[in-house]
C-alpha cells in the first residue's frame, strides 16, 4: 500500500514536474515573443541611411551663362576659337554642414545676325527691346553680350550694363589675353546678377549658428508656399478726415504686377481693410521748430503691438501674413513725421518690422492732400526689403537703370529662387534629420505607412532638387525643393506622431506587474524547485555509489 | 622619429608665431560676440497659459491663469500669439455671485476677466492630448489659426501651468494626468523642430519642482512654486465670492509683474526672489542649468512682453506706372481727401438732459391720513401735558 502510494506520488510528482516544465516552455517560447511583438510600437521602415546621407550632401549651384561675341569685340584669331565653354567654379565659404559650390558655366559663341543688328543700334533700351523678343530665357540663366571697345551702345566711360531681363552687356577688348580679361569682367557682372555669398548667407541665416545675433536686421521672410498680404488703413479720427482710399485701383496698378512677377516664388493673396478709431500706442511729440508732430525712433517698436490685436487675419489659410498699414494721423496730431535716431525726419515716413510688415504714416496736412501713389512705391521698396531682395552690388563702371514697372528684375527673382531653393533644402534636411533623431530618442512614437511614404518622397525630392540645381534648371529645382519641404513637414507634423501617452517606462512596470507576477511566480518557483531537485539527484548517485 | 618630432614642434611654434596677430584680432571679435551673446536672439513672443482644474472650488486656478494672461497682454503679446486654455468657466458659473467677473484680489479690486479675454481651449477641450498637440504642432489640419502655436526658431515661449499636481505629475480635469517625462519629451520634440528659441516654464502646483526635473532640452528655464514634498498654498479667501481667489506664488508674481512696463530692464534674478518662504510658506524653486545665458542678463520682457524689432525704411524704388488704358480710370476714380465740416452724431440720446436733470416739481397733495393722525397725536399730548390755556399763545 505504501509502495504503490509512493509510486503513485512519484508518478504524480513526475507528472507535476513535466507539467511545470511544459508551462514554462510555453510561456517562454510562445508567450514572451508574442507579448513583445504585439506591444511594440508600429514603425514602418524609414530610409535612415539616406537621411543621414543628406547631411553630407554637396550642393552645386550651376548658373548657365551664354556669352555672345559680336564681330569686333575680340581679335580675329580669338574669334576663330569660338564656340567653346569655360567653367568657373567657386566654393561659397559658409559655415554650414552642406558644402555649397557655385559654378558658372559660360558658353561662348558668335553673335547671330539679328543680334548684331540689335547691338549696332544707338540706344541701349532699343537694343534690349530687340534682343528680348526672340528667346525667353529660362530661369537661372543669363546672357551676356560682348560689344567692341569703341561701340557707342554704352556711354564711353561705362564698361558694362546690367539690364532688367537677364541680359547684360560688356565691353570687349582687343588684346592678346582678350578672353581672360573679358572672362573676368563677365564673372564680375554675372556674380552681381546671380549668386553671391550674402544672398546665400541671408537665406541660411536661421541655420548658421553665428549669425543668430548679428544679422538681426537683415532677416528675410522664411520660405513658404504662399503669403497673405493685407493692406489696412488706420483712421483714428473719422470725424475730421473723410479719407477716400482707392486701394483696388492701386492694387491693380502697382501690387498685382509686382506679385505676378514674383508668382514663381509662391501664391500671394491680397486683402484690404479699413479700421476706424484705431490708435497707435504711442503719443507723438510736438516739435516747435517745424510745427509738426513726430514719432521718435525709439518709440517705434511699441507701436505695432496695440495695433496688431485689431488687425485680424484670414482664418482659413496658414500662410504667413504681411501687414501693411497706412496711418492717417488725427487732426490734432497732423502733420506727423517719423524721426530716425539722429532726429531728422525720414523721407519715406515709413518703417517696417522684419517678418511682419510695414507701417507708413500719411504725414501730409489736410490742406494739401496728396494721392496715395507715393505710398505704393514705398510699399514695393518695403516688400523687397522684407523678402530680402537687396540692391545689387554692381561692378565698377556699370550702367544700371533699375527695375521698370514691375518693381523687380527677372534676375532678382532668380536670386530669390536660388536662395529659396537652398533654404528649402536646408529646412527639409533638418526636418528629416530631426525626425530620425527623435525616433531614436523617444521609443514610443508610432510611424504609420503613409508617414513613411511621405518621408521617402521627401528624401527623393531633396535628391532631385540637388540634381536639378547642379544641372542648372532653376525652376524645376525650386519646385522639387518646395515639394521636399512640404513632404518633410507633413511627415514630421502628422497628427498620428503624438507619442503614446501614459507609457513612460516606470509606468510600464505598474501596468505589467499585476498581470505577470501572479502568473510568473508559481512557474518560476516550480522551475527553481525542479532545478534544486535535479541538482540533488545528480549529487546523490555520487554519494550512494 | 626624432626628426619628425622636432620638425612638428618647429612647425607648431612657427604657426603659433604667425597666429599671434590673428589672435589679437580674434580677441576683439570675441569681445563683440560676447556682448551680443547677452542679448536674446528672438523676434517674436508666444505664451501658452494652461489652467487644468475644473469645479467651482478651483476658482483660484482660473484666476491665476487669467492674471498671467492679463499681464502678458498688457506687456505687449497680442491675442494671436497667446494660447489660453481654461478648463472651466468661472465667470459664467451659476455659483458666481458676480457673473462675468473673475477677481484676483480680496475686496474685488481687480477683475482679471475683463472685456477682451480670448479663450482658445475651453472646458473639455483642455486635455493632455490637446496640450501636447499644441506644443508639438501635431494638430489636425482643420484646427483654426487661433488654436495653434505657430512659433518658429526665433520665438521665445512662456508656458504657465497651474492646477493640482503631485510628485511627477499634473492633474488635468480630474480624469487624467500629464507626467514630467511626457512634458520633457514634448519639449524635446519642440527643440528638434526648432519651435522655440528660449522657453520659460512656470508652474504653480503642489510639488511643482518635480515637473521640471526631467527636462533635457537646451534653452529652457523653469520656475516652480514649491519643492518636492511641499504643498503650494492659496492666498486668501473672499467672503463674498466664497472661495480662495488666488494662489500665493502667482499672487506675488502678479504683484511683481504689475511694476514691469514694456521698457523696463528688470531681469530674471528678481523673478527668482519673488515670494520667499516667509510669504509663500513653500519654497519656490528654479532651474537654469539648461539655459545658455546667465539669468541676470535675461530681461523679464524677453518672455512676458513682446517688443518688436523695427527698421526705418530708407530705400525706395521709383516705378514708372503702366500708362495707357488704366490712366483714364485712374483719374476718374481718384478722389482726394476732402475737408468737410466735422461730422457729428445725431442726438439719439439726450445725455445732457439726463445727467444734469433738475428734480421734477411734484404737484402738491394735502397731507394724507397718517400724517394728520400723527400731528393730531402730538398736539393732543402737548395740550394734555401743559393744559389748554396755552392754546392762546399758538393762535
Amino acid at each position: 500500500m505504501a509502495a504503490t502510494g509512493a509510486a503513485a506520488t512519484d508518478l504524480e510528482v513526475v507528472r507535476g514536474k513535466r507539467a511545470a516544465l511544459f508551462f514554462a516552455t510555453v510561456v517562454i517560447v510562445l508567450g514572451l515573443p508574442l507579448w513583445w511583438k504585439t506591444t511594440e510600437t508600429y514603425r514602418a521602415p524609414l530610409p535612415y541611411s539616406q537621411i543621414s546621407g543628406l547631411n553630407s550632401l554637396k550642393l552645386r549651384l550651376m548658373v548657365p551663362v551664354t556669352v555672345v561675341f559680336t564681330q569686333e569685340s575680340v581679335p580675329l584669331d580669338d574669334q576663330e576659337k569660338l564656340p567653346f565653354t569655360v567653367v568657373h567654379e567657386r566654393e561659397i565659404p559658409l559655415k554650414y554642414k552642406l558644402k555649397i559650390k557655385c559654378r558658372f558655366q559660360k558658353a561662348y559663341r558668335r553673335a547671330l545676325d539679328h543680334e548684331e543688328a540689335a547691338l549696332s543700334l544707338g540706344n541701349i533700351q532699343e537694343a534690349e527691346a530687340m534682343l528680348a523678343e526672340p528667346s525667353e530665357q529660362a530661369e537661372g540663366s543669363l546672357t551676356v553680350y560682348v560689344i567692341s571697345e569703341r561701340c557707342s551702345l554704352l556711354p564711353q566711360d561705362m564698361m558694362s550694363y546690367i539690364g532688367p531681363k537677364r541680359m547684360a552687356v560688356v565691353r570687349g577688348i582687343t588684346h592678346r589675353e582678350a578672353f581672360n580679361i573679358i572672362g573676368r569682367r563677365i564673372i564680375q557682372v554675372v556674380q552681381a546678377m546671380s549668386l553671391t555669398e550674402d544672398v546665400l548667407a541671408a537665406a541660411l541665416a536661421d541655420h548658421l549658428p553665428e549669425d543668430k545675433w548679428s544679422s538681426d536686421k537683415r532677416r528675410p521672410l522664411k520660405s513658404s508656399l504662399g503669403y497673405e498680404i493685407t493692406f489696412s488703413l488706420l483712421n483714428p479720427d473719422p470725424k475730421s478726415h473723410d479719407v477716400h482710399w482707392d486701394i483696388e485701383g492701386a492694387v491693380q496698378r502697382y501690387v498685382q504686377p509686382f506679385l505676378s512677377a514674383l508668382s514663381a516664388a509662391g501664391n500671394f493673396s491680397v486683402d484690404s481693410q479699413i479700421l476706424y478709431y484705431a490708435v497707435l500706442g504711442v503719443n507723438p511729440r510736438f516739435d516747435s521748430a517745424s510745427s509738426s508732430y513726430y514719432l521718435a525712433a525709439h518709440s517705434l517698436p511699441h507701436v505695432i503691438n496695440p495695433v496688431e490685436s485689431r488687425l485680424g487675419s484670414s482664418a482659413a489659410s496658414l500662410y504667413p501674413v504681411l501687414n501693411f498699414l497706412l496711418y492717417v494721423p488725427e487732426l490734432a496730431h497732423s502733420p506727423l513725421y517719423i524721426q530716425d535716431k539722429d532726429g531728422a525726419p525720414v523721407a519715406t515716413n515709413a518703417f517696417h518690422s522684419p517678418r511682419w510688415g510695414g507701417i507708413m504714416v500719411n504725414g501730409h496736412t489736410v490742406q494739401s492732400p496728396e494721392p496715395k501713389v507715393q505710398g505704393q512705391t514705398d510699399w514695393v521698396g518695403e516688400v523687397r526689403l522684407l523678402f530680402g531682395i537687396a540692391q545689387p552690388q554692381l561692378p565698377p563702371k556699370c550702367l544700371f537703370f533699375g527695375p521698370k514697372s514691375e518693381g523687380i528684375m527677372t534676375w532678382e527673382l532668380d536670386r530669390l529662387l536660388w536662395a529659396r531653393s537652398v533654404e528649402n533644402l536646408a529646412t527639409a534636411t533638418t526636418t528629416l534629420t530631426s525626425l530620425a533623431q527623435l525616433l531614436g530618442k523617444i521609443s514610443n512614437i508610432v510611424i504609420k505607412d503613409d508617414v513613411a511614404s511621405e518621408v521617402y518622397r521627401a528624401v527623393a525630392a531633396v535628391q532631385k532638387a540637388a540634381e536639378e540645381l547642379s544641372s542648372g534648371h532653376l525652376a524645376s529645382a525650386f519646385a522639387a525643393s518646395q515639394e521636399a519641404v512640404t513632404s518633410s513637414e507633413r511627415a514630421f507634423f502628422d497628427p498620428s506622431l503624438l507619442h503614446l501617452l501614459y507609457f513612460p517606462d516606470d509606468q510600464k512596470f505598474a501596468i505589467y506587474i499585476p498581470l505577470f507576477l501572479p502568473m510568473a511566480v508559481p512557474i518560476l518557483l516550480s522551475l527553481f524547485k525542479i532545478f534544486l531537485e535535479t541538482r540533488k539527484s545528480w549529487k546523490k548517485p555520487e554519494k550512494t555509489d | 622619429m626624432v626628426d619628425t618630432c622636432f620638425l612638428s614642434r618647429g612647425l607648431t611654434t612657427l604657426a603659433g608665431l604667425l597666429l599671434l596677430p590673428f589672435g589679437s584680432l580674434a580677441a576683439s571679435q570675441i569681445e563683440d560676440q560676447a556682448e551680443q551673446f547677452f542679448r536674446s536672439g528672438h523676434t517674436n513672443n508666444w505664451a501658452v497659459l494652461v489652467c487644468t482644474s475644473r469645479f467651482w472650488f478651483n476658482y483660484r486656478h482660473v484666476a491665476n491663469t487669467l492674471s498671467v494672461y492679463r499681464s502678458v497682454k498688457r506687456l505687449g503679446i497680442p491675442d494671436s500669439h497667446i494660447v489660453l486654455m481654461l478648463a472651466d468657466d468661472m465667470a459664467c458659473n451659476p455659483r458666481n455671485p458676480k457673473p462675468a467677473t473673475v477677481y484676483s484680489h480680496k475686496n474685488m479690486e481687480l477683475n482679471v476677466y475683463g472685456d477682451d479675454v480670448e479663450v482658445d481651449y475651453r472646458s473639455y477641450e483642455v486635455t493632455v492630448e490637446n496640450f501636447l498637440r499644441v506644443l508639438t504642432g501635431r494638430i489636425p489640419s482643420s484646427t483654426p489659426r487661433s488654436k495653434r502655436l505657430l512659433s518658429d526658431d526665433r520665438s521665445n515661449i512662456l508656458i504657465y501651468m497651474t492646477g493640482h499636481g503631485g510628485n511627477g505629475f499634473l492633474k488635468f480635469q480630474d480624469s487624467e494626468e500629464i507626467t514630467n517625462i511626457e512634458l520633457a519629451d514634448a519639449f524635446e520634440q519642440m527643440w528638434q523642430k526648432r519651435r522655440y528659441n528660449e522657453l520659460l516654464f512656470i508652474i504653480d502646483t503642489c510639488q511643482g519642482a518635480s515637473m521640471y526635473e526631467r527636462f533635457y532640452s537646451p534653452n529652457i528655464m523653469a520656475l516652480a512654486s514649491s519643492q518636492v514634498g511641499e504643498d503650494s498654498l492659496s492666498h486668501q479667501p473672499d467672503p463674498a465670492v466664497g472661495v480662495h481667489l488666488m494662489d500665493r506664488y502667482t499672487f506675488y508674481v502678479l504683484e511683481f509683474l504689475e511694476e514691469i512696463n514694456p521698457a523696463s530692464q528688470t531681469n530674471m534674478n528678481d523673478l527668482f526672489q519673488v515670494c520667499p518662504r516667509s510669504l509663500c510658506v513653500s519654497t519656490p524653486g528654479h532651474r537654469t542649468d539648461l539655459f545658455q545665458r546667465d539669468p541676470k542678463n535675461v530681461l523679464i520682457t524677453d518672455f512676458f512682453g513682446s517688443v518688436r524689432k523695427v527698421e526705418i525704411t530708407t530705400e525706395t524704388i521709383s516705378l514708372q506706372p503702366d500708362s495707357g488704358v488704366v490712366e483714364s480710370s485712374y483719374k476718374k476714380d481718384q478722389m482726394v481727401e476732402e475737408l468737410m465740416e466735422p461730422l457729428k452724431y445725431a442726438e439719439q440720446l439726450p445725455v445732457a438732459q439726463i445727467i444734469h436733470q433738475k428734480p421734477k416739481l411734484k404737484d402738491w397733495h394735502p397731507p394724507g391720513g397718517f400724517i394728520l393722525g400723527l400731528w393730531a397725536l402730538i398736539i393732543m399730548v402737548f395740550f394734555k401735558t401743559y393744559g389748554i390755556k396755552h392754546m392762546k399763545f399758538i393762535f
